[in-house]
């Protein structure tokens, strides 16, 4: 994967002016009146849980949850969301209204208790692998299988063949199994970026793989 | 290439400009408010586009950012 993205373009010391409502926010909440600071809190809570509702209501059937759960759960996204803002208000830079800066934290708290959350109802037994959900996973037209059906095969002994045993771990619980990253984090303890970097470089092993065995073409520019 | 070579090779596709989801998620809120304010974000961060178009679960934060803002 790459490394920094060339759009990045401030040092870190650089800091850009804020916009009026973002200093207005900031200014509020590092207050040194109490009263004003609590307030300026208790509207930004307000405000997270209402994104953190939304934001349950747009993800909808892919939660497998609802009513009073539901909302539990926005409940503690906006609770845990505006604790990180409260620790990390100094480290606002400006690059972005404040309001977006803060409402990530929300997203990624959803996010993140929803990950924790599949594995109160996994929808499938995953302790066997199942390989004739391979075509569908990818995506294949079982009326297409004379397309397919060696290609498939292929691609099933290359996950054997030139996989780790971790990468085949994560490939199986990802691909075949459907586990979300998110719930993965949490079962394996690590985080999003570990999981998907190690499918990625499945992937990037699985195409050479193929290309290298005639399965697939090799495509112009083609490094692998 | 056929229609189902095509989709695994769709499916294993990889993007050497992919910044992971360790960036992705550190700049979210950047690329959200470009997006939602001006053309070009894409051209600016391609390597944060290539991630979103790879990675579900940032995907999906994205999209709910987005739609947070333009709220």
């Amino acid at each position: 994967m790459g490394q920094r993205d060339v759009g990045r373009s401030r040092t870190a010391t650089e800091r850009p002016a804020l916009d009026p409502e973002s200093a207005a926010w900031v200014a509020t909440l590092s207050d040194a009146s109490g009263r004003t600071r609590e307030e300026a809190y208790e509207r930004l809570y307000a405000m997270l849980l209402r994104i953190a509702r939304s934001e349950l209501r747009r993800r909808g059937s892919d939660t497998r949850i609802n009513g009073p759960e539901s909302d539990d759960l926005a409940h503690q996204a906006a609770a845990d969301a505006l604790l990180a803002i409260t620790r990390k208000l100094a480290d606002f830079r400006g690059e972005s209204r404040f309001t977006t800066w803060a409402y990530r934290f929300v997203i990624l708290e959803v996010s993140s208790k929803l990950g924790r959350h599949f594995w109160h109802r996994p929808t499938e037994a995953l302790d066997a692998e199942d390989w004739d959900r391979l075509p569908d996973r990818l995506g294949l037209d079982p009326a297409h299988e004379s397309q397919w059906r060696e290609l498939v095969r292929a691609f099933r002994q290359a996950v054997d063949d030139v996989l780790t045993d971790h990468q085949r771990q994560v490939f199986v619980a990802v691909v075949l199994d459907g586990v979300p990253l998110d719930a993965l984090v949490v079962r394996w303890n690590t985080n999003r970026n570990a999981i998907y970097k190690t499918v990625f470089d499945a992937r990037r092993k699985l195409r050479a793989h193929l290309v290298t065995n005639g399965h697939l073409d090799r495509k112009a520019g083609d490094n692998t | 290439m056929n229609e189902s070579s095509a989709r695994i090779e769709r499916f294993l596709h990889t993007d050497p400009r992919d910044v992971g989801c360790d960036q992705a998620m550190e700049m979210l809120h950047i690329y959200v408010d470009l997006v939602a304010t001006e053309d070009g974000a894409a051209a600016r961060y391609p390597g944060m586009a290539a991630h979103l178009r790879a990675c579900g679960p940032c995907a999906q934060d994205f999209e709910g950012l987005l739609a947070a803002v333009s709220d």
